[in-house]
């Protein structure tokens, strides 16, 4: 069978070689792309990231990437965000200082305030999710069962306004939306790549959306 | 329910993996890659790779050896030892490494866990401190593999890391370290009540109610190297422990 080619945008802010490990280990050629012109040419894309809310998406819209991003989208081709790249698809970010995001779904990405000493920040290791109805939850997290546990580092979190796009949740100190699923929409705060073998499952799940 | 984290420690010189009694007398303990495979199957939450002779030697066998590690080991690895510059870091990032540990050049050069982190995010910057104690109630942090005493105080030094942007703090006790005698519980104390970001217990595990007591005294993980490599316990024997204690951890295949 031919391996299916997934784009990975590198755009500086991410450990896009642990993404492509786990591509490769999915049986996905991963193609790193730099420029907004190529994903086109792809059926799926990875927007992965770490760092901070602001400077990504300022680097985004100054390679052209979130025109791009938004296009693709709308032509219906399988995008996943993770982390970062998860919340950059929301509205806006509060960390340090307001930011516009993608605008892909609508809400924001909030910082954890605890008054819990306990609760560390950042949320920070593996924790379990709870998998949501949707058809589209059930494509994401096929042949996974409740209550995994995947692999979270983050001190912010996402709060879409339509309850629609949430795939999973999970609780550390409130519940927040662990990961979205809407039609070719997909993206999870917990890293895929970095969850052993659930995670790679998610990923193959992934991979064989972008086959249909 | 966030687990707490059991991570194997894997201390690398020349491409083999070494453990030693208070920083001294090495053994030969396997090699990393199939060590950190091994683990990974075996349910460890993380690894951390301590190339405890970087600060003298060439690193591009590290660069090599997380490279190779990250093809096969689908969990987040932390690479640190001799690491000095924002340069170092970005090439270990690079090769897959998912977080960097920070130790002598922090205290050195504390600007170098800000423009790190403001770079890649203090999801990826550790703060290493050795602690040894210096009288009651007082640790000091020392560097160069405790050969040494910087007389900096490791909760003001927690404290100074965690606004310079660490993510996580690795805790070793120089006291405990190779002793088997149980973690510095209340050093552990001290610097996990001090600070927000999640701090590593290291440094002294002999039996396995050690975990327990490190998971009572604040670690968010425990670090772990001897007794896992000479499997005096299973990372699964201590999971399912710290299960029957009502301490939440990933479950293993």
């Amino acid at each position: 069978m031919r391996r299916t080619k997934v784009a990975v945008i590198d755009y500086g802010f991410g450990n896009i070689k642990s993404v492509i490990n786990a591509l490769h280990y999915c049986n996905a050629e991963a193609y790193v792309v730099d420029s907004p012109l190529r994903i086109s040419n792809f059926g799926g894309t990875i927007l992965p990231g770490v760092g901070a809310f602001g400077p990504a998406v300022d680097f985004l819209r100054l390679k052209g990437f979130d025109k791009a991003i938004r296009d693709y989208v709308n032509s219906g081709k399988m995008l996943y965000g993770i982390c970062l790249g998860f919340q950059l698809f929301f509205t806006k970010g509060y960390e340090n200082g307001s930011h516009e995001g993608l605008g892909l779904i609508s809400g924001e990405v909030k910082k954890f305030e605890f008054k819990d000493e306990l609760l560390k920040i950042p949320h920070m290791g593996w924790n379990d999710v709870n998998i949501g109805n949707s058809s589209y939850a059930k494509k994401m997290f096929f042949s996974i069962d409740n209550k995994e546990n995947f692999y979270f580092v983050h001190s912010y979190y996402v709060t879409p306004e339509d309850f629609m796009y949430v795939s999973s949740t999970c609780e550390y100190g409130l519940k927040f939306c662990s990961s979205v699923a809407y039609k070719n929409l997909w993206g999870s705060q917990f890293h895929p790549e970095k969850s052993g073998g659930r995670g790679l499952k998610i990923l193959s799940n992934f991979v064989n959306e972008v086959n249909k | 329910m966030l687990g707490i984290r059991l991570i194997p420690c894997l201390d690398v010189t020349n491409g083999r993996v070494v453990k030693g009694t208070n920083f001294i007398n090495l053994k030969d303990a396997g090699d990393p890659v199939e060590l950190a495979r091994q683990y990974y199957l075996d349910g460890a939450d993380e690894i951390v790779f301590l190339d405890i002779t970087a600060t003298h030697e060439g690193r591009d066998a590290t660069i090599d050896l997380v490279r190779r590690v990250a093809e096969k080991v689908f969990i987040p690895l932390t690479v640190g030892g001799g690491i000095r510059t924002v340069e170092d870091i970005r090439n270990l990032l690079n090769a897959g490494a998912d977080k960097v540990s920070l130790n002598s050049s922090a205290v050195k050069d504390p600007k170098i866990v800000k423009k790190a982190s403001d770079k890649f995010g203090i999801q990826c910057m550790v703060v290493a401190i050795d602690a040894k104690k210096v009288k009651k109630n007082r640790w000091n942090v020392f560097i160069h593999g405790g050969r040494i005493d910087t007389g900096i105080d490791a909760v003001v030094w927690s404290r100074k890391v965690t606004e310079l942007g660490a993510g996580e703090i690795l805790l070793t006790s120089m006291d405990k370290d190779g002793t088997k005698d149980g973690y510095d519980l209340e050093l552990l104390k001290e610097v996990s009540s001090s600070v927000k970001i999640p701090v590593v217990a290291s440094g002294g595990a002999g039996k396995i109610e050690h975990f327990f007591q490190a998971c009572e005294s604040g670690a968010s993980a425990i670090l772990v190297a001897s007794l896992f490599h000479y499997k005096e316990l299973s990372i699964k024997g201590v999971k399912n422990y710290l299960k029957s204690k009502s301490i939440f951890v990933r479950a293993t295949d």
